[in-house]
């Protein structure tokens, strides 16, 4: 276990030890370790590295650090900034797993059930790759997708965010009122200046689900100029269409647990969009 | 005038302070709380909140070894070979024990020996124990077990119980463990109102805080010692005995910290391979399993099929009900015998039905082991029948409270197994204290309150979606083993020096039972230092902690032996003022006449004694079910009776529990704070099977067995518990006239919760835990 200082100094770490695994706050990855799914030769603390704990700004963005704690996005502060993700992180399970899980980890781990992936995939967020060749950047969606991978020594640096300064939403069905692993969430953001609104489904598969034409549907109903408010029924309509673009039908008859899913996502998309247009 | 004035003052304060301050001390010493009927705080309240209490995970000794199981990884395989050679050459293993290494009989179970030590030709379970492993290091101890060889043939699981009946034989002893036809009067009765209902109950588990831990230490004498949290000590050393050979006298079972059970504790599986390893060493060598091992390796609540057929009149009176009964035992028979003889006894609920025709079946599969989970049997079934009572009032439109009231069972009654109910039986009393107690408030009336939203804080949930339920549940338990179990206990009270031990095998598994003790030696000799000895084999048996036997058995023998003592301390004296000693008193730590001419304190009486009691305690022997279900096979029996009050958003199916308001048949209040906390809970483990647990397995294996897959209630699921009434009416049987209170909470509170999502969303929630899918429901409903 070493624990570097700074960024160079992590990539310095891993470069020198290819089968070492970076460490942030190992919700997941010391849960796979007592499990005994994984046993890494060496582990690299990301813990010190002060440059990433915090956020700073980039002409009309959040450079966010990718050793942000659920915890501390979740504050008020924060939630002024980009409402969704602190919603998504004052969800992301209970005080001890929120104080110590990062936001780098949530994308790392690419859990489906990731709370922060569905806010991060409808932000359309970029992040920057820190690596022994410099910095590279990716947006998040061809990482969740496998489409570009972390090469060797490479880490999550940081996570680029637009700030829209218009109403965010995100929402997750879980099984009990505690907290708990998503059913499906959402992740919905208004963007005024590009009149468009952006929507990814999370949990349903293995990485978060856009539904591109409901959402250039249903932006292109809504007034931007005016007190943008819709119809239930067109709320209605915006909600089926992602759930049956998210979720669809694995033949026929569409199985129960299938219809319930496909429901919920409908439910749910109709909810974040109808809070997002009433906010 | 002034002067005389602020003397007069200052006086009267003067006095005040005085007054004030001249009490304190005894009001102190009244605010400590000792015997029967006052909330004395329990013996390890203080150790427990502060982190210090000694659980059996914190066992240490010199030279110890750490030992690993090799568990299954299949629900049902032949095993063809076991190499254990790559194993045994690794650097830090000390020994490998496998079926061929176990010395005495190579089965065991706690009620049938049908279990095998380590599996050698077929294993029947997933996470079956097939070899264990010590070595220097925890590590070393698991890379070792992983690197044992096992050649499997796979079989194919029978994991459907309706399967079992004609599946090939898993087990010697056949699929079919018990069957119960219970036939109960006239099978052509026939009612107006005639309801069917299939219910499923999932596989619930005991998710004990501290997951399985000991350590076993060999004796010079060849024997071993074993400390673990074992809840049934002298059973668990029987059957280690057995299986390593020895005379029993040789294993000594030593009870440390239990961290919490609501069923068995303390796995067999665990115990036999520590005690071996230990044996074949020579060395201290301890286990503490993870939170995996400890889902796969102890015993589940049973999953249930049940269906059902409920005649009534046309004013709603029960007529008859028939049922079937399906438990799944998984692999082994452990208590499952036991489990079916209530649910089948139980099968009605606390209602008179004239006519009764049940037929219960438990079964060998291939899915993990089912045994003794609190309220087992009796929870299964309260679901269902409870589910059938909301069916005949909705076809008869009656309220469901309503409805139930006029089938309540009474003192005087007769139970479809012919037994009559002589112990009191305030059903109708309970359920009005539920019924009649104030709702909480809607949302609309009391907009200035905080409303938690199904789905949790900043959830998903919307005011607009949410509909309220209220439902009710009447479930009862019996208390004490069934169907002819001996059920007796031994304890010994001595006094020395002003000071009082009770020496008891019943082991406080955190019902309560040292400070149950305390408090009754406080009562009787009026002492107020007693301590309570901790638990070994060495002492005699009390039996296992289970169906409220201690407060019972070990209640009642701890009494008689103190009130032996009372009878050796007070005879001389007695016999000194010439009269009997039942005209003496012991009250307030003093000894007083009836006539009060004769007064001493009890610390005076006792200077300079050595006093010693033992006794036993043996209730009323109870009888088999025989061929028609029928026969007095229950000690006694509680009741209770639960309003539930649920939110439903409709359109995601959460359930969030708002308020459950309960009311129960205690018998008497022995610790006001302590029954308080036994029903809370209860009611929480309840509103676990209600809504989020189930041990889910695939084709036998277990899916996720970790908490984040097995989601137990947390602060935020867990409702507001009122507990609106208390009965106390007296047992006259039972030692105190107290009954058990920890299991019928757990038996009634998902019946309640299920009939309030069926209320509020008119689903007919056949099936726990409730999924969200079952209840979504259209807005017009």
């Amino acid at each position: 276990m070493t624990l570097p200082a700074s960024l160079d100094e992590a990539v310095a770490a891993l470069t020198a030890m290819p089968a070492a695994v970076p460490v942030a706050g190992g919700t997941d990855l010391m849960a796979a370790v007592n499990a005994g799914q994984l046993r890494p030769a060496a582990l690299v603390g990301l813990g010190r590295i002060n440059e990433i704990r915090g956020w700073q700004y980039q002409d009309g963005h959040a450079l966010l650090g990718a050793g942000l704690t659920h915890a501390r996005m979740g504050r008020p502060d924060f939630a002024a900034l980009i409402p969704a993700l602190a919603a998504a992180a004052r969800a992301a399970g209970p005080p001890q797993i929120r104080n110590a899980g990062t936001l780098g980890g949530n994308i790392a781990t690419a859990a489906p059930t990731g709370d922060a992936l569905p806010v991060l995939a409808a932000l359309e967020a970029v992040l920057v790759i820190i690596g022994p060749g410099g910095q590279r950047e990716i947006p998040v969606s061809h990482l969740l997708a496998g489409r570009e991978m972390l090469r060797p020594g490479e880490l999550i640096g940081f996570v680029r965010v637009p700030l829209l300064h218009a109403p965010q939403v995100f929402l997750k069905a879980t099984g009990r009122t505690g907290p708990g692993r998503a059913v499906a969430s959402v992740g919905l953001v208004l963007d005024p200046a590009r009149r468009g609104v952006r929507c990814a489904i999370g949990a349903v598969a293995p990485m978060p689900l856009r539904p591109l034409e409901a959402e250039q549907w249903v932006a292109s109903l809504i007034d931007w100029d005016g007190g943008r408010s819709l119809a239930p029924e067109a709320l209605e309509a915006f909600g089926e269409y992602v759930a049956a673009a998210c979720v669809p039908d694995q033949g026929e008859p569409v199985a129960p647990g299938v219809l319930h899913l496909r429901r919920t996502v409908a439910v749910l998309a109709r909810r974040a969009l109808g809070r997002a247009l009433s906010s | 005038m002034s002067g005389q004035d602020a003397a007069t003052a200052t006086t009267v304060n003067t006095t005040v302070t005085a007054m004030a301050a001249a009490p304190g001390p005894e009001t102190a010493e009244q605010q400590v709380p000792r015997g029967i009927g006052a909330s004395v705080e329990a013996t390890d309240t203080r150790a427990k909140t502060e982190g210090t209490f000694p659980y059996a995970a914190d066992l240490w000794a010199e030279g110890l070894l750490w030992a690993a199981v090799l568990r299954s990884p299949h629900a049902h395989a032949r095993i063809l070979s076991i190499d254990t050679t790559a194993a045994a050459e690794m650097p830090g293993v000390r020994a490998v024990v496998t079926h061929a290494d176990v010395p005495g009989a190579t089965t065991h179970g706690r009620r049938i020996a049908d279990r095998p030590v380590f599996a050698h030709d077929v294993v029947r379970h997933h996470g079956e124990p097939i070899a264990a492993v010590a070595a220097d290091h925890p590590d070393t101890a698991r890379l070792a077990a992983a690197a044992i060889a096992v050649e499997y043939e796979l079989l194919d699981p029978v994991t459907d119980p309706e399967q079992a009946f004609g599946a090939p034989a898993l087990h010697p002893d056949g699929n079919l463990i018990r069957h119960i036809p219970l036939r109960y009067g006239d099978p052509e009765a026939t009612g107006e109102v005639v309801v069917e209902g299939l219910y499923r109950i999932g596989r619930q588990d005991p998710a004990p805080i501290g997951a399985e831990a000991g350590l076993a230490v060999p004796r010079p004498d060849g024997g071993v010692d074993l400390y673990t949290a074992s809840t049934d000590p002298h059973t668990d050393r029987d059957l280690a005995a057995a299986c390593f050979g020895l005379e029993p006298d040789r294993v000594r079972v030593v009870v440390t910290g239990v961290p919490g059970a609501t069923a068995d504790r303390e796995d067999a599986a665990f115990q036999l391979p520590l005690g071996l390893l230990a044996l074949r060493t020579g060395c201290p060598v301890k286990l503490a399993a993870t939170r995996e091992e400890s889902f796969l390796g102890h015993t589940h609540r049973h999953p249930t099929l049940l269906r059902y057929r409920h005649h009534a009149d046309a004013e709603g009176r029960l007529v008859k009900v028939e049922a079937q009964i399906l438990m799944d035992a998984g692999a082994y028979a452990d208590a499952s015998a036991e489990s079916l003889a209530a649910a089948v006894a139980f099968a009605c609920g606390p209602y008179v039905v004239p006519h009764a025709f049940v037929e219960g079946w438990v079964v060998r599969t291939n899915n993990p082991p089912s045994g003794h989970v609190r309220g087992e049997g009796a929870m299964q079934v309260c679901a269902a029948y409870e589910g059938q009572m909301d069916k005949i009032a909705a076809a008869l439109g009656i309220d469901g409270a309503e409805l139930r009231m006029r089938n309540v069972l009474a003192t005087g009654d007769l139970l479809p197994t012919g037994q009559t109910v002589t112990c009191p039986a305030p059903v109708a009393e309970l359920l009005r204290s539920v019924r009649d107690y104030e709702l909480p408030a809607l949302p609309k009336d009391a907009p200035e309150d905080e409303w938690l939203l199904p789905g949790g804080p900043e959830g998903a949930g919307e005011p607009g979606a949410v509909r309220r339920g209220v439902g009710y549940g009447v479930g009862m338990v019996h208390m004490l083993g069934a169907e002819g179990t001996d059920e007796v206990s031994t304890a010994t009270v001595k006094v020395v020096g002003g000071v009082a031990t009770v020496i008891c095998a019943a082991v406080d598994t955190g019902q309560g039972f040292g400070t149950l003790a305390r408090q009754i030696v406080q009562e009787v000799l009026g002492v107020d230092e007693v301590t309570v000895a901790p638990v070994d084999t060495d002492q005699p048996p009390a039996g296992p902690a289970a169906h409220g036997r201690h407060t019972w058995v070990s209640g009642g023998a701890v009494e008689r032996a103190a009130k032996m003592v009372r009878t050796q301390l007070l005879q001389p004296m007695a016999h000194k003022l010439g009269m009997s000693t039942e005209l003496l008193q012991i009250q307030d730590g003093r000894i007083t006449s009836y006539d009060g001419a004769f007064s001493m304190s009890v610390a005076e009486a006792m200077a300079g004694k050595e006093l010693w009691a033992t006794a036993q305690c043996r209730p009323h022997p109870t009888e088999p079910l025989d061929a028609d279900g029928q026969g007095d096979a229950f000690v006694g029996l509680a009741f209770c009776a639960i309003r539930a009050v649920v939110d439903v958003d409709i359109e995601l199916g959460s359930v969030r529990v708002v308020e459950l308001a309960v009311a129960q048949d205690v018998g008497r209040i022995l610790n006001p704070r302590r029954l308080e906390a036994r029903i809370e809970a209860g009611v929480t483990q309840g509103v676990g099977a209600a809504l989020t647990e189930n041990l889910r397995t695939v084709a036998g294996l277990v899916r996720h067995p970790d908490l984040t897959g097995y989601a137990l209630p947390t602060a935020l699921d867990a409702p507001t518990i009122r507990i609106v009434k208390l009965v106390e009416e007296r047992d006259v049987v039972a030692p105190f006239g107290a009954k058990a209170a920890s299991a019928v909470p757990v038996v009634t509170t998902p019946a309640a919760i299920a009939s309030a999502v069926r209320a509020a969303t008119g689903r007919p929630v056949n099936r726990l835990p409730i999924r969200p899918s079952a209840a979504v429901a259209s807005p017009n409903s």
